[in-house]
């Protein structure tokens, strides 16, 4: 039979608000454990939540920048569960009344095509803190320090088709937020953690299958290889005739494996109610309006900028947009540098591959724009060669120096374009080397273009530092007028 | 000196009459001597108490006091205070040392005022006879074979006993009004979100309001002074003025319409309460208020209303009372479950384990929409049902409870007939409404309060209601048989 893969994600993305969503303690990542948990984050008795409204405000620019319907009333829901690192038996969420409704994005699937996936909701919620089992004799011990940090819980239709497009809409969903400046995005601390549902159902069939999820996915490469595997072990199940359980699923990044968690059936009854303690969340068109202005230009709208004013390719400015900072950096150079083709082409190229080979992210790289600039206005200029940019970059890089123009002398980079000079040097070239002019004149026409490679060479070690380019020229123009 | 009210302590004090060590000092021995009888406090806090009295002498001395300074009080041990046990009347909490000041007692520091103790209660607010208390029933100072009314039971039996003279309590369906009834003293729940919850236990918190009980509407009203306001830490807390209280007490109830619901006068109400409540309006027409048939159509609703919002909020808020980080823990739990299981089994008592499970049926799939959900829409009707009577009239008035105290044993063991307790005290709770308990007659030697229900933040206008009451009555000086 032939199946349709339904796949649907649950995006946790923790906001960068300073003090949390219901206290005034500190969210800063990594501290001792319990020092950021105050008496509401350990849920004494008569605590009570008072609602962070920096949360509200990057809740509803989130909305906004996916297009969303905005919860102009929203309310706050306790969740009751019994957990360790859930201090006050509930969480604090929203259930009925999200502050963010049905909006869209659009993701890229390569070579310039994009899909829209539609976004069911995204509501706020506290984070629950951390349960810790190694070094504490069979007991367990209990981090606070993350109770209570906001969260947006972002959920999609079920409209994504297979792992690629899953992985797509995580990145994309990634790329908004750190747009926004409303989350770090950052996957390996678990400021977004993501939850994948996925079912199958024959082709053509309306009705959804049985789903499993799987539960905090934490990297891109996971959640495309968690789908996978979950397919093919739902595909196998169901072919042999079998049925798939309802339940909640981890994923082995060890074993590249799935494996059941608990089942649905014994959960909780999460018995949801409006939290007492908290008002409904009541907002006007003039605060989404207010927020609205705050908007930065989005990914989407970054790249169609980048085609119809800078002349890119789609996938060039595509892969250029798709961080905020990669997309600032390469605007900032370009405009030193006077070209837009070829500061994309370094950045995407050369920069891209040195960050890569270091392991750094272009926050922290050693070259700034500015230098950048610098170096590629001289490319431009034909002042200094392409090889030697990649001097200059490499040498700023390495911490040899950071004034661009000073490391073109230093280096001896600056090449010669002077046409009469070059011209001089050719003749001498040509003059020295008659048995290399001879056989190029007895080259056919058709097979000259490699037969003069060595007269550039010759050339240019005869003078360092002139332009190849006009060196070709004058060599072509020198060599017809031979014959 | 301990038959001074707030007031006359206040001004004592202020004319150098004697010192706040002294008056301190004369609490702390009669509850010492006295408080056996009635268990009315959880902890006497003698110490800090002293130490408090000696600086408000100090600032006294030094000319920078006011009139709460070194005036000595206590409060009802629902309310967090710092470095001392908060305990809700409950084993859950016995070893719980309070790391913070609710914001009610913290204004109470603020002001200067000295805290003897911590009152009595029922467990976790949960009750109408200060019988479920892990420490112990309190005992009502009139007749001791009778409770004091609850939850606040040990805050009017202090009171009414002489032990302190204005203690603070809590009312989520009746609480305060109810025990101020059965122990003859003075007591007002005011409108929900104008006093701060913030430290004050939960038991239901769309229902739970702080509020005084004292001898008389006077030292109730110094004491709302203090307690009323507007906290940003409470989100449910309403910015809105505070009045002082003490401003409007000796304005005449003349032109003044008080409205009387006929659902609280039909043929249910036993005619000797009828009668005493009745006599007690005729002083207003007295001093010239008018009278006026009400009604309040859904009142039949409140009981089962509140029995179904109050058990469910309390599910959620007593599941922080977990043994892991404080509170009762269990010997030698297997594993989390088994943790949780015993130490809550073991940590709560009865009414509050009956509580929490009615609250999680009601809140549970599939019955959220009948119970719940439909108890809110109740309530809205409720709500309404007073909005219109206000139309008409500037204060309710009605009986607190269907009779004086009862006595030990008669209701805990029927917990239907103790939750009809509240029939005529709920509705104000569901309504947000402030409401009051006044001394206002004696059946079989035993006081019995009349309730005034007001308009939002009508405070004002109750305690007005209430002190000329006062004026024209003696029952609040009524002196409970045998006390010395």
């Amino acid at each position: 039979m032939e199946w349709e893969v339904v796949i649907g994600l649950e995006i946790h993305a923790q906001l960068a608000t300073k003090s949390k969503i219901f206290s005034g303690s500190s969210t800063e990542y990594g501290a001792d454990a319990n020092t950021q948990a105050n008496i509401y984050d350990l849920g004494l008795p008569g605590v009570l939540p008072v609602f962070n409204e920096e949360a509200l405000r990057m809740a509803v620019k989130f909305g906004l920048a996916i297009d969303a319907e905005i919860g102009m009333k929203s309310v706050f829901d306790r969740k009751n569960y019994f957990y360790p690192d859930s201090p006050k038996g509930y969480q604090i969420t929203q259930l009925h009344e999200p502050i963010v409704g049905m909006g869209h994005i659009d993701i890229d699937l390569g070579e310039g095509k994009t899909r829209r996936i539609n976004v069911t909701r995204a509501h706020l919620e506290e984070d629950a803190g951390k349960s810790v089992h190694d070094g504490f004799d069979g007991q367990s011990g209990i981090d606070l320090n993350r109770c209570g940090t906001p969260l947006i819980e972002i959920v999609s239709e079920p409209e994504l088709r297979n792992a690629k497009e899953a992985s797509a809409y995580f990145r994309k969903m990634q790329s908004i937020v750190m747009y926004l400046g409303i989350c770090d995005g950052n996957l390996s601390q678990g400021s977004m953690r993501c939850d994948c549902n996925v079912s199958l159902r024959p082709k053509g069939q309306e009705e959804l299958g049985t789903r499993t999820e799987i539960k905090n996915v934490n990297s891109f490469k996971n959640v495309e290889r968690a789908i996978e595997v979950e397919i093919e072990r739902q595909m196998d199940i169901l072919e042999d005739g079998g049925s798939i359980t309802q339940e909640t699923r981890l994923f082995d990044a060890d074993k590249n494996e799935t494996r059941s968690m608990r089942s649905k059936e014994v959960a909780n009854d999460y018995r949801y109610f409006p939290d007492p303690d908290l008002l409904p969340v009541i907002i006007d068109e003039e605060y989404v309006e207010a927020v609205r202005a705050t908007l930065p230009e989005l990914p989407e709208q970054k790249k169609a900028r980048f085609e119809t004013e800078h002349g890119l390719s789609a996938y060039n400015a595509g892969v250029l947009s798709a961080s905020r900072e990669m997309a600032d950096y390469f605007e900032a150079a370009a405009e030193i540098a006077g070209d837009y083709k070829i500061t994309a082409n370094w950045v995407m190229g050369d920069v891209s591959a040195a960050l890569n080979k270091n392991e750094i992210s272009i926050s922290d790289i050693p070259v700034s724009s500015k230098q950048l600039g610098a170096i590629l206005k001289n490319v431009k200029s034909n002042a200094i060669s392409n090889d030697g940019a990649k001097e200059v970059f490499n040498a700023i890089w390495q911490g040899k120096g950071s004034d661009v123009d000073q490391l073109i002398d230093q280096l001896g980079l600056k090449q010669v374009s002077d046409t009469s000079a070059i011209e001089a040097v050719v003749a001498q070239v040509l003059a020295d080397n008659p048995k290399l002019v001879e056989g190029y004149l007895n080259t056919p026409e058709d097979k000259r273009a490699k037969a003069i490679g060595p007269f550039i060479g010759a050339t240019r070690k005869a003078a360092k530092g002139v332009n190849p380019q006009v060196v070709m020229e004058v060599l072509k123009q020198k060599l017809s007028e031979l014959g | 000196m301990h038959n001074k009210t707030l007031a006359q302590i206040s001004q004592d004090l202020q004319a150098g009459e004697y010192s706040s060590v002294e008056v301190t000092q004369h609490f702390l021995d009669r509850i010492k001597n006295l408080d056996g009888q009635y268990n009315s406090f959880i902890t006497v806090t003698d110490e800090q108490a002293l130490t408090q009295a000696k600086a408000a002498d100090e600032l006294r001395a030094a000319g920078n006091a006011n009139e709460w300074t070194g005036v000595p009080m206590a409060h009802k041990d629902i309310f967090c205070t710092e470095g001392v046990r908060t305990s809700c009347g409950s084993k859950m909490l016995d070893k719980f040392i309070a790391p913070y000041d609710s914001t009610v007692a913290d204004n109470f520091n603020q002001v200067g005022a000295v805290s003897l103790g911590k009152t009595n209660m029922d467990e976790f607010a949960m009750g109408s006879s200060s019988e479920s208390s892990f420490y112990g029933a309190v005992k009502n100072p009139w007749n001791a074979e009778h409770v004091p009314g609850g939850s606040s039971g040990g805050s009017a039996a202090a009171v009414a006993a002489r032990l302190a003279p204005g203690i603070t309590a809590t009312d989520t369906g009746g609480s305060i009004r109810q025990p101020a009834s059965f122990c003859g003293v003075t007591g007002i729940k005011p409108t929900y979100g104008r006093v701060s919850r913030f430290g004050m236990i939960s038991y239901a918190s769309s229902l739970d309001q702080g509020g005084p009980i004292a001898r008389t509407a006077e030292d109730a009203a110094m004491m709302l002074n203090v307690m009323a306001g507007f906290d940003k830490k409470d989100s449910t807390s309403i910015e809105r003025d505070v009045p002082d209280y003490r401003a409007n007490l000796n304005n005449s109830v003349k032109g003044m319409t008080i409205g009387l619901p006929k659902e609280y006068f039909s043929a249910d109400l036993d005619p000797v309460m009828a009668q005493t409540i009745q006599d007690a309006i005729k002083e207003y027409e007295k001093m010239g208020a008018t009278l006026k048939e009400i009604s309040l159509p859904n009142t039949n609703l409140c009981v089962p209303a509140y029995y179904v919002i109050a058990p469910s909020e309390c599910s959620a808020n007593l599941s922080r009372m977990d043994g892991v980080r404080f509170g009762h823990r269990c010997e030698d739990p297997k594993d989390v479950e088994d943790l949780y299981k015993r130490s809550r089994s073991e940590g709560f008592g009865d009414e509050v384990q009956r509580r929490i499970m009615l609250g999680s049926y009601a809140l549970s799939a599939g019955f959220y929409d009948a119970y719940y959900k439909k108890a809110q829409q109740v309530r809205r009707l409720i709500k309404n049902d007073f909005v219109a009577a206000f139309n008409d009239v500037d204060v309710i008035m009605s009986p607190v409870a269907p009779s004086p105290a009862f006595k030990f044993g008669e209701k805990s063991k029927d917990p239907v007939s103790m939750y009809l307790e509240d029939i005529y005290t709920l509705a104000t709770n569901l309504a947000g409404l402030p409401g009051m308990s006044v001394p206002a007659g004696m059946i079989n030697d035993l006081p019995v309060g009349l309730q005034l229900i007001g308009n939002y933040f009508d405070e004002s206008r109750l305690l007005n209601c209430a002190h000329q009451f006062q004026t024209a009555t003696d029952w609040h000086t009524k002196t409970p048989t045998g006390l010395k």
